[in-house]
């Protein structure tokens, strides 16, 4: 009895992930073409909504090749365990107080574990392919995610120190008793994390070893199809992993703005900040009403409306969570906020890497080894020494951190400018 | 418990049935994907005996790790050569009667300590958390040899990338 | 699902030689050498020790197509070398011609030139601006620039009816008169645009990654850049003050006032500020210009039927690559005896070996793109 809401969790997320990841490329597709002065998938669909159907049939359909002298155990397994892997993770998410699949006393490090395993589906892949320049492509993204993946550990560890628990949900309870989203103690922290997650996710300005096709052929492709979008749903997945993780860390989880201020709505048990979620869709449907007319086309008129429908019915539902029982509207606007925060975290992401030309591969090992890793460790260290003095001699911890964050930027700025982590001509050794 | 019991007995044979597959596979990339399953699933042995930190360390350190690690050099260097050699060589018979005679002293110790294996008083339900635990222990009372050791990595780890290193 | 980001496939084969080293062929088909160059690489380890410029896929005899056209003939040919900069290429023919005959455009015709020319050297830096930020991974500034040049070819398409080859000038001055509203979308043009350039020196001037991937990468010294004939933009880069239209100006340019943006050291990232800057300053002459373009008649008198005395002229402009020449020799009939044209993307390519020397393999792609080549230009 007790596994089956877990199991029902698990069955929602797996049906209904590879659909959010396919929106998730649409919107990627719509913010690039906002940020290109131009529009986007337009034709598949009013306003190209059905274009992620529109392509995952397309790669259903598509000729399963595989190359001839491919290992063929490891050419089927490769994609498979990075979509494992991703999938995986989201075992320990929490999407919500009550929609977590597992809460794991070691829920952090479990979707650390998994998603360093998720290399594997990398660099047996390359291998797999049977091509050397696809080998090398998978072998540095491999030395890429490692490097990272160190750097991004020890940014969560200094947020790890405030949480005092490795439970993602004891995480999210700790900010709500401190109440404060743990950002604002180790913005640094946070710093560290969102450019090691960037590096994880393989995603631009890192994104060398996949779009350094010019030279290196990436590892990703001799895979066509099916196995290809297999790959392409695993990498959008550990991108709302790594959002949602940084969500629970940095951003409150799935708590509202302001969590402990509990002032209600005179004479109601509402509380006032509650009716926040439903004003704020109700603002986007308004302004899907307002666009509604402006369309050119008429069936794109039609699409607008019904969009400020389905968000006037999501308001609604806000809504009326207020009334019922805590629990429920726990749950409601547990989703939403945690969906907004990762939405948001996403959106970073994807600015970032409209914004910034690539690193070359050196100088994005160099930045990691030379600049991120010895900036996560001077980070840790002033932040547990904000701790300790707060906790020995009773100092607030916001003027502790506050002064953990001033020495830990000016390191930064002394380990960037010290070390020319940027420089095109690599540093010769020896120097 | 039983599901306890099921759930041993299919990690036990993961690990056997992967060691086994291991060192009979001529491809070595094979190989270390068989060590890779072995290790995975004596982490979930781990895991069954309560001892999640040691199951995640497993995990994060010497699956994530130290394999890939492996990989990396199995991948790098060209291999081709060991699918042409023999997989075994003339001593096999020799090495096949001393691998049983090292299975039956293992078998007699076993029966021998059998009563030790199934203590009496039962496991306490509620462990101390094992991530503390292993913290504690770690940060407390062998603080000296983890310091040492930390050391020794560092000496290794320098060492390493000194004979390594060459203009790019 | 279709993939945002590029999937390009390489064409690549490789040959082990020795120990490290190894030949990497890059092209003729590849997306990022800008046309069908094809680039032999001999690698050690990561870096370049050798490099060899394969060109010709693109030749298609447009030097001996000259010796069977008249001189009208032949002008719309000249478009579709550079097929980037094309008034460019009709500017330096035309007057090149116009010197065999010893005969000068009106003073009307050499101004609507000018300010032609000029903003075709704006488009053409900014179609290099974009193709250049898209090999470095920049995937945004491709497309402001390409918004900027629309306008460009907007302008080309109602003076004369072409965007690309535009066959804008005539021997002897123009065809077309410049159509009703020609200066205003000129200076509406010109007023938009240093808010434009802007924007792009917002994205990738000051920005770390940028500077990193160009900085201190193909670098060319000022002696080598002269050795090599290098001309253009490079040039000034390298340090040596040197433009045509202020050493030898032609067409209306001695008339205006205008910088020539030079920098020291020669890396990429001074080839990118000097192309920047002249984009700048061509909008300079273009305000200028369009202030007071005097009146008057748009063709020299020189006749239907041309037959230049025999002899031979040597005439070079700046095009927006560097130096382009035209060679002519006229031996009295109505075709030329051999038109030779001075290429500039043919002679800076030369310099890629020295530039690519001792770089990384990852910055081959940069350089070639810091050149700025044309491949109809180089093959002809």
């Amino acid at each position: 009895m007790r596994l089956v809401l877990p199991v029902l969790y698990a069955v929602v997320i797996v049906a209904v992930l590879p659909l959010l990841a396919g929106y998730i490329v649409l919107m990627e597709r719509k913010v690039m073409a906002d940020m290109q002065a131009r529009l986007g998938p337009m034709r598949v669909g009013p306003h190209g909504l059905l274009q992620p159907i529109a392509d995952a049939v397309k790669l259903l359909l598509k000729e399963d090749i595989i190359p001839e002298k491919a290992d063929r155990l490891l050419f089927w397994l490769a994609p498979l365990v990075s979509v494992t892997m991703a999938l995986l993770a989201y075992a320990a998410l929490p999407i919500g107080p009550a929609f977590q699949i597992a809460d794991l006393n070691i829920g952090l490090l479990f979707i650390l574990a998994v998603s360093s395993l998720g290399i594997y589906g990398i660099v047996l892949g390359g291998w797999a392919s049977n091509s050397h320049y696809s080998l090398l492509g998978a072998l540095r993204s491999a030395a890429q995610l490692v490097s990272y993946e160190t750097a991004a550990g020890l940014g969560l560890i200094s947020a790890l120190l405030l949480a005092g628990s490795l439970s993602m949900r004891d995480i999210v309870i700790a900010q709500y008793d401190q109440g404060m989203w743990f950002i604002f103690y180790v913005p640094i922290g946070f710093f560290i994390y969102m450019v090691g997650s960037i590096a994880e996710t393989n995603r631009a300005p890192f994104d060398l070893p996949e779009a350094e096709s010019e030279l290196v052929a990436g590892y990703m492709t001799e895979y066509s199809g099916f196995r290809w979008s297999l790959y392409f749903l695993a990498e959008y997945a550990n991108m709302i992993i790594v959002a949602g993780i940084a969500t629970t860390l940095f951003l409150g989880g799935w708590l509202r703005p302001f969590a402990s201020f509990h002032d209600h709505l005179p004479g109601t048990p509402i509380e006032l900040l509650d009716a926040l979620p439903s004003l704020l869709v109700l603002g986007v449907a308004a302004y899907c009403f307002f666009l509604a007319p402006k369309q050119p086309v008429k069936i794109q008129k039609l699409v607008m409306a019904l969009v400020g429908g389905l968000c006037l019915a999501i308001a609604g539902i806000l809504a009326g969570s207020l009334f019922a029982s805590p629990a429920v509207l726990q749950g409601v606007h547990g989703a939403f906020w945690f969906m907004a925060k990762v939405f948001a975290y996403l959106y970073c992401f994807l600015w970032f890497r409209f914004t910034f030309p690539r690193y070359r591969f050196d100088q994005l090992m160099r930045l990691g080894w030379r600049f991120l890793i010895p900036l996560a460790l001077v980070n840790l260290i002033t932040m547990a020494t904000a701790l300790l003095i707060s906790r020995e001699w009773g100092w607030s911890l916001r003027i502790t951190s506050i002064l953990a964050i001033v020495v830990t930027l000016a390191v930064a700025m002394w380990l960037a400018k010290n070390d020319q982590v940027d420089s095109a001509v690599p540093v010769a050794e020896g120097e | 418990m039983v599901l306890n019991s099921i759930l041993f007995y299919f990690f036990a044979a993961l690990a056997v049935g992967s060691a086994i597959l291991m060192v009979t596979r001529r491809n070595v990339v094979h190989g270390a994907v068989y060590l890779i399953t072995t290790l995975l699933a004596t982490a979930g042995v781990f895991l069954l005996l309560q001892a999640e930190f040691l199951f995640i360390v497993q995990v994060i350190l010497y699956v994530g790790g130290i394999m890939v690690l492996f990989i990396f050099v199995i991948m790098l260097v060209n291999l081709d050569i060991s699918l042409l050699q023999y997989q075994f060589n003339r001593q096999r018979f020799v090495a096949a009667v001393l691998a049983l005679a090292l299975g039956a002293q293992i078998f007699l110790a076993i029966k021998m300590g059998q009563k030790s294996l199934f203590p009496q008083a039962s496991v306490p339900e509620i462990l101390p958390k094992n991530t503390e635990a292993v913290a504690d222990a770690l940060f407390g009372h062998f603080m000296l040899p983890f310091e040492i050791a930390s050391i020794l990595l560092l000496v290794a780890m320098i060492g390493a990338v000194v004979m390594a290193k060459r203009r790019v | 699902m279709s993939d945002p980001r590029t999937t390009e496939l390489s064409n690549v084969s490789t040959t082990v030689l020795g120990a490290d080293e190894i030949i990497l062929n890059m092209g003729p088909q590849h997306p990022s050498t800008h046309g069908v160059l094809r680039v032999k690489l001999k690698l050690d380890g990561e870096r370049v020790v050798d490099s060899e410029c394969i060109i010709g896929y693109l030749h298609r005899g447009v030097e001996k197509i000259a010796e069977h056209r008249s001189y009208q003939q032949f002008a719309p040919y000249v478009d579709r070398m550079d097929y980037v900069a094309a008034v460019s290429n009709g500017l330096g023919y035309c007057e090149a011609v116009e010197k065999l005959l010893g005969a000068e455009a009106p003073l009307r015709a050499r101004v609507v030139r000018t300010i032609l020319t000029e903003l075709q050297r704006i488009a053409s830096h900014l179609l290099w601006l974009g193709t250049h930020a898209l090999d470095i991974g920049a995937l945004t500034p491709v497309f402001y620039c390409f918004r900027e040049r629309e306008e460009i070819l907007k302008i080309f398409e109602k003076y004369c009816g072409a965007r690309l080859t535009t066959h804008a000038f005539r021997i002897g001055g123009l065809q077309y008169e410049t159509y009703d509203g020609f200066e205003q979308d000129v200076k509406r043009f010109c007023d938009d645009f240093t808010h434009r350039i802007d924007e792009y020196e917002t994205l990738l001037t000051e920005n770390r990654i940028w500077v990193g991937r160009t900085k201190g990468v193909g670098i060319l010294s000022a002696a080598d850049a002269i050795a090599l004939g290098v001309t253009g933009p490079v040039l000034r880069a390298s340090g040596v003050k040197w433009d045509l239209r202020k050493a030898m100006p032609y067409a209306a340019y001695d008339q205006y006032k205008f910088e020539i943006p030079t920098r020291e050291t020669g890396d990429t990232y001074d080839r990118y500020v000097v192309r920047m800057e002249e984009m700048r300053q061509s909008r300079l002459i273009c305000l200028q210009a369009i202030e007071n373009i005097p009146a008057g008649p748009i063709m020299a008198r020189i006749g239907k039927v041309l037959k230049p005395p025999p002899g031979e002229v040597y005439h070079s402009i700046e095009a927006p690559k560097g130096e382009l020449g035209y060679y002519i020799v006229s031996d009295g009939t109505t075709q030329p005896y051999r038109v030779r044209v001075r290429p500039p993307s043919f002679i800076n390519l030369q310099a890629f070996d020295k530039m690519a020397r001792g770089s990384l393999v990852a910055d081959v792609v940069a350089i070639i793109g810091t050149i700025d080549i044309v491949l109809g230009e180089v093959d002809r």
